[in-house]
């Protein structure tokens, strides 16, 4: 951003940056960039043919893309970027633009997203009778994540360890309650702190040897360290069913009571119709108070001393050390109070899906869960909850794109593009807001004053 | 003892490839500081366009003598993929400079996921194969076992990975340490504010940090796709990820670092699928990783961090 402000001057003085020929220009080379680099995979397609692989030009397509480009890029050009009067500026003077304003709405949003989120299955069910169940399903995936958000948050967001790994601890919470379910037969609610136990172990023993590395040398091994869950998972047949998985893992009871159709079943218990939406219904509760929980934890260790260790932490670890905190406990709480909440989650993953196999604990959804706490801002709790709308929301909703085939014909299938546009959101909110959607981060413990600015800020040479 | 040698050369021949891709996460990380998680899809597109290449020449223009064509095929995959290299720099990590650590990250994260995802609708999501093109090699020793006889062979690709590997690290190590676009490199690595102030164009530098980078993972993916023969959108993943694990192994920032860590986690690698089982071989790696750095927090060859208060 500097480089191009200090570029500034030097292109005037050639020529008005702003002219229609420079926009023009500037197109031309995008567009040249754009068949450079469709060349050999929009321009031709290699496919498995008899007797080795066949080639296939596809000029049309690539001229398409070329052109595509060249239309955006010109567009961009005149309207946003060599323009005078950006469209985006009217655009974004009309929103309540500043930081201030937002941190002021996320206040009151905060309570109207909760009030939304108790209602939320019976407004599904009164108002969308008829796809209750598809929404109430979708409600239930984003909680998981935003379980598994702030599950993460206090990991990344409050004591500042960068996990790639946290994946893990949700596949260990998952697999503990399978196993335990399968071995020993044992129900969700007794599997369930049982399963966060055995995470939160991991965490210790994942964290004690590999404490001492800083920043991305960490990285590096909590990635690993997910991996090697998930081989192990993926390899170890005989107590895991490998590559199979673990089907018929029981379905959590309300006290005792299955959620079941006919005798002894919740329905027939309360005397009520039975209805097979109940058992979403709960489902989307259990998991709303999983988290719930997990962010009330978080909210209260904030307060006690340990929480502002970990902010401490993040700030500046060695000035941590010479005030006496013992570092490498602070980091182990974090670590196992994290990896924790990500097995109460994995163990509820368990039970909502009744099958888990290593298939779901890639790295790529601890890339998700990570994406979702950063683009939510870090340590911010109400951002991890709005990214997790947009991203796992949208996501979703890019499944009900069947109309785009009427516009581009029946070969076109809009979900393949989905991870295609998911990465694209998550490259372009990252460019358009570095710092997460909800970027204020007030510190906990202030002296006299409360500052905006954190140390990562003045890192950045704002606040001098 | 034969089958010692036979996996050692295996495992050196696999660890160029690592060790190739590990300069480009090396070089990127030690200049601004940041995992380019981008890189292994990068060397995934290089295979790809490697092999569209190839067939362009073999199949379309009809050329048959090999070494021009994979000459050509080389220069090619490599002049196109630092375009991918520059762009993915261009697009999803100079706005970015200056912002807080983990952004980048994230923009990294996800135009891993826009590659691959990009590069299996336009090719398909199937494997691509492409039967062997260089064979037969040298019979090094001939043992005798209870089993039968073993060959220690040096095929001639191997010949070829290991020699490309060792021609390109030498001209990289004088590239680094000789030529103005080096200095102008380390200068950015130690102090990027005080080089722009001394007149370095820091931007021109990191944008092509990152295509030499591409250009090594082009070599790298076409030497996969003749070594393997099989290619697919995913394999940048865990290449990525080993190259990764192998430029921490090695000390993240050291080129010759990087290229060590190649070579051990190659090593590791075949040795585990050698005498031990195939399907533990990356947890074998891993954990050699997490093993070293218990012991050496800044990997073999790299720097300790200096804490600046």
């Amino acid at each position: 951003m500097a480089a191009s402000d200090t570029n500034k001057p030097v292109v005037a003085q050639r020529g008005d940056p702003n002219s229609m020929y420079e926009s023009v220009k500037d197109a031309a080379m995008a567009a040249l960039l754009a068949g450079v680099l469709g060349f050999f995979f929009i321009g031709i397609r290699t496919d498995i043919a008899p007797g080795g692989l066949d080639l296939k030009m596809r000029w049309g397509a690539w001229i398409v893309a070329i052109l595509v480009v060249f239309a955006g890029r010109l567009l961009l050009n005149l309207f946003v970027y060599k323009t005078r009067t950006p469209v985006t500026r009217s655009l974004s003077s009309g929103l309540p633009g500043s930081e201030n304003t937002l941190a002021q709405v996320g206040k009151w949003l905060k309570w109207g997203l909760l009030a939304f989120a108790v209602v939320l299955p019976f407004f599904f069910t009164i108002f969308f009778p008829s796809r209750d169940r598809q929404f109430i399903d979708l409600a239930i995936l984003i909680m998981t994540y935003i379980m598994l958000g702030w599950g993460l948050n206090i990991v990344v967001g409050l004591a500042g360890l960068l996990d790639l790994g946290y994946v893990a601890f949700y596949a260990v919470g998952a697999y503990s309650f399978a196993l335990m379910a399968q071995y020993f037969d044992f129900g969700f609610w007794l599997a369930l702190p049982l399963a966060g136990l055995l995470a939160a172990c991991w965490g210790l023993i994942l964290g004690f040897p590999v404490l001492r590395l800083r920043g991305d040398y960490l990285a590096i091994v909590t990635l690993a360290f997910g991996e090697i869950i998930r081989v192990v998972l993926l390899n170890w047949y005989e107590f895991t069913n490998g590559p199979d998985g673990i089907s018929g893992i029981p379905k959590p009871t309300f006290f005792g009571l299955e959620l079941k159709r006919g005798e002894g079943g919740f329905a027939d218990f309360f005397g009520i119709a039975y209805d097979p939406i109940q058992r979403f219904i709960f489902l989307y509760y259990i998991i709303f108070i999983l988290a719930l929980i997990t962010n009330f934890v978080t909210m209260r260790l904030r307060r006690l001393p340990i929480g502002r260790a970990w902010e401490a932490l993040r700030e500046d670890e060695i000035a941590c050390r010479s005030l006496g905190i013992n570092t490498r406990n602070t980091k182990l709480t974090a670590f196992a109070i994290g990896a924790m909440f990500g097995g109460f989650a994995g163990s509820f993953f368990a039970t909502r899906q009744g099958f888990i196999s290593p298939e779901s604990f890639t790295f790529l959804e601890s890339a998700i869960i990570l994406a979702i706490v950063v683009l939510g801002g870090l340590g911010s709790q109400i951002g991890v909850v709005i990214a997790a709308v947009v991203m796992i929301g949208g996501i979703e909703m890019l499944r009900n794109l069947g109309f785009l085939q009427q516009v581009f014909g029946s070969g076109f299938d809009p979900a393949q593009y989905r991870m295609l546009i998911f990465g694209l959101a998550m490259v372009l909110i990252m460019v358009w807001k570095p710092r997460g959607l909800i970027s204020t981060r007030e510190p906990s413990a202030v002296l006299k004053e409360r500052k905006r600015i954190g140390a990562d800020m003045v890192a950045q040479g704002e606040g001098h | 003892m034969e089958y010692f040698l036979q996996q050692l050369i295996n495992g050196l021949t696999l660890g160029s490839i690592y060790g190739l891709i590990a300069i480009g996460y090396t070089m990127v990380y030690g200049i601004i500081g940041m995992i380019n998680f981008a890189h292994g899809d990068v060397f995934m597109i290089g295979a790809f366009i490697a092999l569209a290449m190839f067939l362009i020449l073999t199949t379309v223009l009809g050329f048959t003598f090999l070494p021009v064509v994979l000459l050509i095929v080389l220069i090619v995959s490599m002049l196109f993929t630092s375009a991918w290299g520059w762009t993915v720099e261009r697009l999803a990590y100079r706005p970015l400079r200056g912002s807080f650590r983990l952004a980048p990250l994230i923009t990294a994260i996800g135009m891993s996921i826009v590659l691959q995802n990009f590069v299996q609708i336009t090719q398909g999501a199937r494997v691509k194969p492409l039967p062997p093109q260089i064979r037969g090699g040298v019979t090094l020793m001939q043992g005798s076992t209870e089993n039968g006889t073993i060959l220690v062979q040096l095929s001639y690709m191997q010949m070829i990975i290991i020699f490309t590997t060792i021609v390109l690290m030498a001209g990289f190590t004088l590239l680094i340490s000789r030529t103005p676009l080096g200095r102008a490199q380390r200068a950015c690595e130690q102090d990027r504010k005080m080089a722009s102030l001394l007149g370095i164009n820091v931007d021109r530098t990191i944008s092509l940090t990152f295509v030499m980078g591409a250009a090594l993972a082009a070599v790298a993916g076409l030497m996969f796709v003749l070594l393997y023969g099989v290619i697919d959108f995913y394999i940048g993943f865990l290449a990525g990820v080993k190259a990764f694990t192998a430029a921490v192994l090695g000390g993240i920032g050291s080129l010759p670092g990087a290229m060590l860590g190649g070579l051990l986690i190659g090593l590791i690698e075949v040795f585990w699928s050698g005498y031990f089982s195939v399907e533990y071989k990356d947890v074998a790696a891993f954990s050699i990783l997490a093993i070293v750095l218990i012991f050496l927090p800044s990997g073999l060859l790299g720097q300790p961090e200096v804490e600046k208060v």
